[in-house]
């Protein structure tokens, strides 16, 4: 099933674009500065169409079938939301073109901005931040500002649980802030004795992800968020299981000082295989003046016959930008049309098919999968991929196998402080006939396993491609379509 | 419209295995007090009534399909062949995530493989990731890659002041807790070859744009070798489109290569999302952020992909990481490998070629109207500076009455530069709208 690369297709003087004649009097090109190689791919239009084609085939997505990948939300992605983002009127406009000539975009976004911090409990929100992890890297440096401003300068040790997702411990290093892990107790909540341990001036902030990693809300948040306020620390919320919580409770009310959500989780905006995303972030009135530069805000109120004149705001005391231009207009013009179709009937209705979903494929596995901290999950649970009397069997081979029946396995490994972790969101966009399919496969692969094992071991055998070896990947570096020599003479 | 299947029968039917009487109280974990807000959101609407808002609120936006767009400055108005947006809305590519189960993933990582290859190859270096979020992060992270290669014993930068003005701004932003020194971008007409006497022994990075932000193409060469004597690292921002005529960064000594893959494929969409390109040499790869995919076999013998040194990564490493991305900008990179690929070795270089001549044609002309000067003495690729005879954002608005979207008004970050015009012209503007530009110009510069 291997389709050739692009630049195997290539043959000298093969052209896939027509492109017009100069109709400019022609310039001499600078001398000494171009270029005389440009090895690029020569191919028709037709052979890109079909490459690109059969390349997107060897893929399985959200649209091919349920995709449980826990923390991810991988629910349904409208398709209005991709028509709506190609409305030559929003998809042809330039970041820099006066902000009066662009009301339509900036309407829109102050509208994003205005219905976060209503589901958020938030004073402010900041559209800028790229992604998830872009947004703790821009709470972070918010929450050192504000330390900062006030001349709290010994403030650097960030709080983090230990079964807070990669991104918490790295964009806190990313700050210049210290990492300090706090474990989590037997119910999978954080251990209020060693988070007591840690409370004290030189506390910068805790990250909290409510519900947890474990799919569990946090039973003791407000003991949690009340000993970190008490030591003058501040609460970073990790939002990326909002889904949870749309019209539930909203994390500022707990007492969240800052928050990101992601639109691409909870707002329905695709993964596009990776990306793009979209991590807004929100905070509490203390923090408003140090948000990212700009905002959007209203510069003039105007009145009944001249609607509000909307512009770019720079906080006052901002820790700057964290991105070209003004976020990713595209992603958020996606979440903006699904939460105005919701609405905030529909957008409650999600927390609770979420959550339904999830607590129906918990209690129909819970017999057969451990579940670890086993009570009413939220809107995802974790089990472990692993039995005693079936000793060779992993998470992993449960994950493949599962591919066998037509299914996008659970996020695996994740979090670490499950063994053979397998976390498992269904979405609210799953009907119960996907769910009982997915619950069927799971229980005749519990019986593989001890049955038949090596079908495990040996899996996946339905799909086009078998188990990569990673090993000769990592060793033998192939980055791009030549060679790579990490121990090149003249690359030392 | 809520995208929810459930039937009151399914409904019914779970929560009763579930075991709990109705819906609320699936929440009794959380504290009572703050449970259910009534929150101030619009009501529902249909998909339908959706389409008509959403297009009515497009249409109060100028566009520049309806105008004639000069305006660039880190964001450009090229052709996009139809191929791009169609293989964009493949449903297998854009509604699939992260390919951490390659199995089942071979599509998506195949591509990044071949956006890593054109990437390489475009920019003459050895290797690239699978992405950052835009050119203006890829910047910071290169900065960040520099100082852990220094192992902190070096700690100051030195940038030009002709690298985007947002980008440099990010890169202080992401340094801010690092104890950094900035320095090279306090005044404007600081050259290249002026950077050559600030790299010292402290220095772990010197970056320069090229072109620069005001169009210019330098020769690059002693500074690479002035940042290797002084052992910095030495990075180009670049134009990716540019570098279908000019020498690549690899040939003049560049470690790192970043940029905006914008101009590759990618609608303006005001701003976002684009994709960050990031290349360097062989022996920084394990110091580099982001995803890397490689090539392998599988259990029969096939040729596949899969992500590969992942021990850099956030999610093994997490407060060691090389960084924190972990969403980067898929299916944006999969835009300019697609470009790339339909563009060709002949297309890229006739677009570059294009914009360079016509780009040209338009500085000589308004260069010949009385009150306007062509700012640049270098040569420049396709965007030019102007000193106007009145104040930018006033002409600009005049422009607006011809349908011309005039250029960046550089006195916003550059207050020397108060009246200086930046002006970007592309493949997709003709010789007509030139002249109207000029005709338009002055008259501005009349009345
Ligand atoms: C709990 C959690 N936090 C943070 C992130 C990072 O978000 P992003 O990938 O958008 O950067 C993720 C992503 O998967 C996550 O699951």
């Amino acid at each position: 099933m291997t389709e050739p690369l692009i630049y195997d297709l290539s043959s000298p003087g093969r052209k896939g674009v027509s492109l017009p004649a100069v109709d400019v009097p022609e310039t001499a090109l600078p001398e000494g500065l171009v270029r005389k190689e440009l090895p690029l791919p020569e191919v028709a239009e037709n052979d890109v169409v079909r490459h690109f084609m059969r390349l997107s085939q060897l893929n399985y997505s959200v649209d091919t079938g349920f995709y449980p990948l826990g923390s991810c939300t991988m629910k349904y992605n409208p398709k209005v939301n991709e028509d709506m983002a190609r409305l030559p009127g929003f998809a042809l406009t330039h970041p820099l073109q006066d902000p009066d000539t662009a009301q339509g975009n900036l309407a829109l976004m102050y509208a994003l901005q205005d219905w976060l911090m209503e589901i958020g409990g938030f004073a402010a929100v900041s559209l800028q931040p790229a992604a998830g992890a872009h947004g703790e890297l821009t709470g972070i440096l918010i929450i050192r500002a504000y330390h900062q401003d006030r001349g709290d300068k010994e403030r650097k040790k960030i709080l983090i649980p230990d079964s807070a997702h990669g991104t918490n411990p790295a964009s806190t290093t990313m700050s210049g802030m210290d990492v300090i892990e706090i474990p989590s107790d037997a119910r999978g909540n954080i251990d209020l004795d060693e988070l007591k341990k840690h409370c004290d001036e030189r506390v910068a902030g805790l990250m909290l992800t409510n519900p947890n990693t474990l799919g569990l809300f946090e039973e003791n948040v407000q003991e949690v968020i009340g000993l970190v306020h008490g030591c003058g620390g501040l609460i970073y919320g990790d939002g990326a299981n909002m889904n949870a919580l749309l019209g539930v409770v909203r994390p500022g009310d707990l007492g969240i000082d800052v928050l990101h959500y992601n639109l691409h989780k909870t707002f329905s905006t695709p993964h596009g295989g990776g990306g793009p995303g979209s991590g807004p972030v929100g905070v509490a009135e203390k923090l408003v003046d140090f948000l990212p530069d700009p905002v959007v805000g209203i510069v003039d109120e105007g009145d009944e016959d001249k609607p509000p004149l909307y512009g770019f705001i720079t906080p006052v005391k901002s820790i700057g930008r964290v991105k070209a231009f003004h976020g990713h207009f595209g992603v958020i013009l996606r979440a903006y049309t699904y939460m105005r179709m919701l609405g905030k009937s529909g957008l409650r209705a999600v927390s609770d098919y979420a959550v339904l979903n999830a607590n129906y494929l918990l209690a129909k596995l819970r017999d057969t999968y451990k579940v670890p901290f086993d009570r009413i999950c939220m809107h995802e649970f974790v089990a472990e991929g692993q039995w005693d009397d079936a000793p060779d069997i992993h998470a992993l081979d449960i994950a493949k196998r599962l591919m066998d029946y037509g299914f996008h396995p659970p996020t695996n490994y994740f979090p670490l402080i499950v063994p053979e972790a397998l976390m498992i969101e269904p979405t609210e966009t799953e009907s119960k006939e996907s769910l009982d399919a997915f619950i069927e496969a799971m229980l005749a692969i519990a019986k593989e396993a001890r049955e038949d094992p090596d079908i495990l071991k040996s899996a996946p055998h339905k799909t086009l491609f078998g188990r990569m070896d990673e090993v000769k990947a990592a060793r033998q570096l192939v980055l791009c379509c030549r060679p790579l020599y990490l121990d090149k003479p003249d690359n030392k | 419209m809520t995208y929810i299947p459930h039937t009151d029968k399914d409904r019914q039917e779970m929560l009763a295995v579930v075991g709990v009487d109705g819906l609320d109280d699936l929440y009794e974990a959380i504290p009572e007090n703050v449970r259910f807000p009534d929150l101030n959101l619009p009501d529902p609407i249909s998909e339908m009534e959706v389409t008509q808002e959403l297009q009515a609120l497009s249409e109060a936006n100028l566009e520049v399909f309806h105008t004639s767009c000069f305006l660039g400055a880190g964001a450009y108005n090229h052709f996009i062949p139809s191929v791009v947006d169609h293989t964009l809305r493949r449903n297998e590519f854009y509604t699939a995530y992260t390919p951490y189960q390659p199995e089942i993933s071979q599509g998506t990582l195949q591509a990044i493989f071949e956006y890593q290859s054109l990437m390489v190859q475009l920019t003459g270096m050895d290797v690239s990731n699978a992405s950052h979020y835009d050119g203006a992060t890829a910047l910071a992270e290169a900065v960040i890659l520099a100082l852990n290669h220094h192992r902190g014993k070096r700690n100051k930068i030195v940038i030009s002041p002709a690298i985007h003005p947002h980008y440099r701004q990010v890169v202080r932003t992401y340094t801010q807790g690092m104890g950094l020194t900035i320095a090279g971008d306090e005044k404007y007409e600081t050259e290249p070859k002026d950077l050559v006497k600030m790299l010292d022994e402290d220095t772990a990075l010197v970056a320069v744009q090229y072109p620069d932000f005001f169009g210019n193409i330098t020769d690059l060469s002693a500074l690479g070798e002035a940042a290797h004597a002084s052992g910095a690292l030495f990075c180009v921002v670049v134009n990716p489109l540019a570098l279908g005529m000019l020498v690549p960064p690899g040939d003049f000594g560049a470690d790192i290569v970043v940029g905006d893959g914008q101009p590759l494929g990618i609608s303006l969409s005001y701003g976002g999302p684009t994709v960050g390109i990031f290349t360097t040499k062989d022996k920084y790869v394990r110091k580099m952020a982001g995803r890397l995919v490689g090539e392998t076999v599988d259990n029969r013998g096939q040729r596949g992909y899969v992500l590969t040194l992942t021990p850099r990564e956030q999610h093994i490493r997490r407060d060691k990481a090389t960084s924190n991305i972990c969403t980067n900008q898929g299916l944006m990179a999969l835009a300019s490998a697609v470009y790339l690929s339909v563009m060709g070795k002949q297309g890229l270089r006739k677009v570059a070629e294009l914009c360079y001549h016509k780009a040209h044609y338009t500085a000589e002309r308004i260069d010949a109207l009385k009150g306007f000067t062509l700012w640049n003495t270098h040569p420049f690729f396709h965007e030019f500076v102007v000193k106007c005879p009145r104040p930018v954002a006033e002409i600009n608005e005049r422009l607006l009455e011809w349908d011309i979207l005039g250029g960046y008004d550089l006195g916003q970050e550059y207050p020397d530069l108060k009246d200086h015009m930046l002006i970007a012209v592309t493949e997709v503007i003709a010789k007509a709208e030139i002249d109207d530009l000029v005709a338009a110009l002055e008259e501005v510069s009349n009345d």
